[in-house]
């Protein structure tokens, strides 16, 4: 789009700003309707677990606009802000959270080269970028001026900063098979039958996902880890103090997290767009045949990583409501006693296994770049680089 | 020297972090109602914890000394507004052991039947507000859909759901209606297998018995001393139940029942292989055994129930009339306890002459059992304040009276 645009609009900038407006707008719209359907999925889920119905008037039989008018009712709400609170970093505090959790999505390939902006290292940058969202629920929590709201900042310092460890070395160990950080790179190397997604890879991959998973759940503060608004405990911790449309901004940036998260494990383990069974190319909707049939195949692939990502959230719908809630020091114990040693000891595995079995137990040997234009040039380059 | 012991002091001072007090409740979600818990705490930990009760007070029991006997009886609906039949049944009998009355057997199989439900209802009350305070919201929707049955019983012979004033000094209000008790035993073969869901999902559950297990442990000593009551007294290890030791004529109610008290004696239950297992990290007196002890008292009042409506089925259909509301008490003194879901409820009751009793006093068993939260607190953390309060089961209405 970038080449398409500079081609017709003569200053390049202009060109420029209108694709990242464009990108920013789709990814905009994505992680809102993603927030407003993962709302009212999650009012479903918890509605057929606890054996009642959930919403079921608001538009319709299934209850679908529930969302929209939950956030309508939020947007009428009083603009609160306690006279104890520390009024500039309360208002910043939930844009903070927004942002990072948002700007996660600008790396995050929903495609084959699907994706704002393609980074050699955007495993790096995603990571780095995740963990910026403690500081937005750390600066709400504090900016509060309530006590409730500061146990749960304190909370969150302590679960989030442990919780990134596990989590980062989870995410290095299929970066370290792949041999790349670039994450279109990994998911187009897990192309083919399903045997050839990293979670099959080695025995020490299939651990390194579930480690992954319960990392995943814990920094995005999701039942049983939702420690840092228990509301048992802490009344709503973090929270306590926000309503109306701040409230919903710290909502949203809480299941764009949640769906972020889920996107990053199914394209480092779950082949990412890559279907189970190798459809697309049986039926030659690739870039090769047809640039038409190339995109079909993407949007494909689109629905495909949509509906790994959307399953994921809703595991962790379930698990929320199931599970009691863990205590601090149990979370941290878990953390520190079993997931970080156990990842690292899946390292060392993933690490010995490609030094004896390249190819792992799947046939993904090398990566296999989908031809396309700038695409493989870039690929090949950073391949020799890496090596 | 005493430059040492100054340096000591300096480091001790330096090293000491500040203390963090407050505020929780009337206004928070797992006090269960209008509880208010002063928290003194250093970081997570709690350092001190002082309850301050009196939000829900009603004068409930000067009320007692304004009205008569009959018409004290919804009074007693609103102390423990949980277990209302339970509450009625104590002032029932203690107002009709003044008065030297005694109920037909027809009531007395009724009262029965109601109070074990009732105290299934309770029960099932602190089983879903516990998984609440814990973090797991659906075993309470479980927990209240079987509750809404056992309050649609109650509908059915008394009219109300909630304050029932159904047992009265004298007798009953009402005989059951028909095919009622045919509905009873519905809800009994229903509610058979939820008690398994219920553990599955709290009992037996792994991070359930992580947060409960060795959480504000009791001992039998300090049960005795403070007049713990009830679950909590048996989830320490003492085999107290008044159903079974209490006095007359509150024990003749009990008497041809067969049931088992259910309290750990040396950390083992009676007919222990028909519930699920005791965790490896559970004592005795912490929190899991005073929730276990409530799940299974649930199965004896269902066994209860169902002994209590085979008799029934055979009594005379005289249900007892409930005395009049200008019943003149006799002069003289009686103190009842009975055995309520939440522990030992008391009722004193002066008699003059008149209608009006000279003094009514109540002794509450949530007022006992709460004393001793500071004590268990202290030292535990923060999230461990609703596991052990919780655990307890408080109903605020009994306390402030």
């Amino acid at each position: 789009m970038t080449e398409f645009l500079t081609h017709y609009i003569e200053p390049d900038w202009i060109a420029h700003f209108l694709v990242a407006a464009v990108h920013c707008g789709l990814i905009l719209g994505l992680v809102v309707m993603a927030a407003a359907a993962f709302t009212w999925a999650e009012r479903k889920v918890a509605g057929r677990i606890q054996d009642r119905l959930g919403p079921t008037r608001v538009g319709g039989r299934f209850g679908w606009l529930q969302s929209p008018a939950d956030g309508l009712k939020l947007l009428a709400k009083e603009d609160l802000v306690p006279a104890e609170a520390d009024g500039p970093l309360f208002r910043l505090a939930p844009y903070v959270s927004f942002c990072t959790s948002f700007a996660v999505f600008v790396a995050l390939p929903l495609s084959n080269d699907w994706v704002a902006q393609r980074l050699d290292a955007s495993v790096f940058f995603l990571l780095a970028v995740a963990g910026l969202e403690v500081f937005g629920v750390i600066l709400g929590g504090y900016a509060s001026g309530s006590k409730w709201s500061l146990f749960g900042a304190m909370r969150e310092a302590a679960q989030v900063v442990s919780y990134e460890v596990p989590l980062g070395l989870c995410v290095v160990i299929p970066v370290m098979v792949a041999g790349t950080m670039n994450l279109v790179t990994i998911g187009n190397m897990q192309s083919g039958w399903f045997v050839n997604w990293m979670i099959f890879h080695d025995p020490f991959m299939f651990i390194t996902f579930w480690v992954y998973c319960a990392c995943a759940m814990a920094s995005v503060n999701r039942a049983p880890f939702d420690l840092a608004e228990a509301e048992s405990e802490l009344v709503a911790g973090f929270l306590t103090e926000y309503s109306g449309f701040r409230w919903s901004i710290f909502f949203m940036a809480e299941y764009a997290s949640m769906l972020a998260v889920c996107l990053l494990a199914s394209i480092l383990f779950l082949g990412g767009w890559n279907g189970p069974v190798p459809i697309t190319s049986w039926l030659g909707l690739t870039h090769d045949v047809h640039p038409v049939a190339g995109f079909v195949g993407d949007l494909l692939g689109f629905a495909n990583i949509l509906a790994k990502g959307v399953l994921g959230v809703i595991v962790m719908m379930w698990a929320r409501w199931t599970l009691p809630r863990l205590r601090i020091d149990q979370v941290l114990t878990m953390c520190l006693k079993y997931c970080i040693p156990l990842a690292a000891a899946m390292f060392l595995g993933a690490m010995g296994w490609t030094y004896v079995i390249r190819g792992g137990l799947s046939d993904m040997d090398e990566p296999t770049p989908v031809v396309q234009s700038g695409q493989s040039v870039s690929l090949a380059n950073h391949q020799e680089g890496g090596r | 020297m005493a430059n040492e012991r100054s340096q000591a002091e300096l480091i001790e001072q330096d090293i000491q972090t500040d203390e963090l007090l407050i505020n929780m409740g009337p206004q928070h979600p797992s006090t269960h109602g209008v509880l208010r818990l002063v928290l003194r705490t250093d970081g997570e930990v709690i350092v001190d914890a002082v309850p301050h009760i009196g939000y829900l007070h009603r004068s409930g029991e000067k009320v007692g000394e304004s009205v008569s006997a009959r018409q004290f009886a919804p009074y007693t609906d609103r102390l423990d507004y949980l277990a209302s039949m339970n509450m009625n049944l104590g002032w029932a009998l203690a107002v009709e052991k003044l008065l030297g009355l005694e109920a037909t057997e027809r009531a007395g199989c009724l009262r029965v039947i109601m109070c074990e439900l009732n105290r299934i209802a309770s029960h099932l009350v602190a089983a879903g507000t516990y998984g609440l305070d814990l973090g797991s919201f659906t075993p309470f929707t479980y927990t209240f859909r079987e509750r809404e049955k056992i309050q649609n019983l109650f509908e059915a012979v008394c009219g109300a759901r909630l304050t029932y004033s159904y047992i009265v000094p004298g007798g009953v209000t009402a005989d059951l209606p028909d095919g009622w008790l045919d509905q009873c035993e519905a809800f009994l073969e229903e509610f058979t297998p939820v008690i398994d869901e219920l553990h599955a999902v709290l009992t037996s559950n792994d991070i359930f018995i992580r947060r409960t297990a060795r959480v504000g442990v009791l001992s039998r000593e300090m049960a005795i001393d403070y007049g713990c009551t009830g679950p909590v007294l048996r989830g320490s290890g003492v085999d107290w139940d008044l159903r079974r030791d209490g006095q007359s004529p509150y024990i003749e109610l009990y008497k041809d029942y067969t049931f088992d008290v259910i309290a750990p004696i040396d950390g083992h239950y009676r007919n222990e292989a028909a519930y699920p297992a005791v965790p490896f990290d559970a004592v005795v007196g912490d929190s899991w055994h005073r929730f276990f002890i409530r799940m299974i008292e649930v199965v004896q009042s269902m066994a209860i129930i169902r002994q209590a409506m085979d008799r029934y089925r055979k009594t005379e259909p005289d249900v007892g009339k409930p005395i009049k509301t200008t019943e003149k008490l006799p002069a003289g003194e009686v103190y009842l306890e009975t055995e309520a879901p939440k522990g030992q409820m008391g009722f004193m009751v002066i008699g003059d002459g008149t209608k009006t009793p000279w003094r009514v006093r109540l002794r509450s068993s949530c007022f006992s059992n709460l004393s001793v939260a500071p004590e268990l607190c202290r030292g535990h953390l923060m999230a461990d304040v609703p596991a052990i309060v919780g655990s307890l089961d408080l109903v605020l209405g009994e306390i402030d009276r």
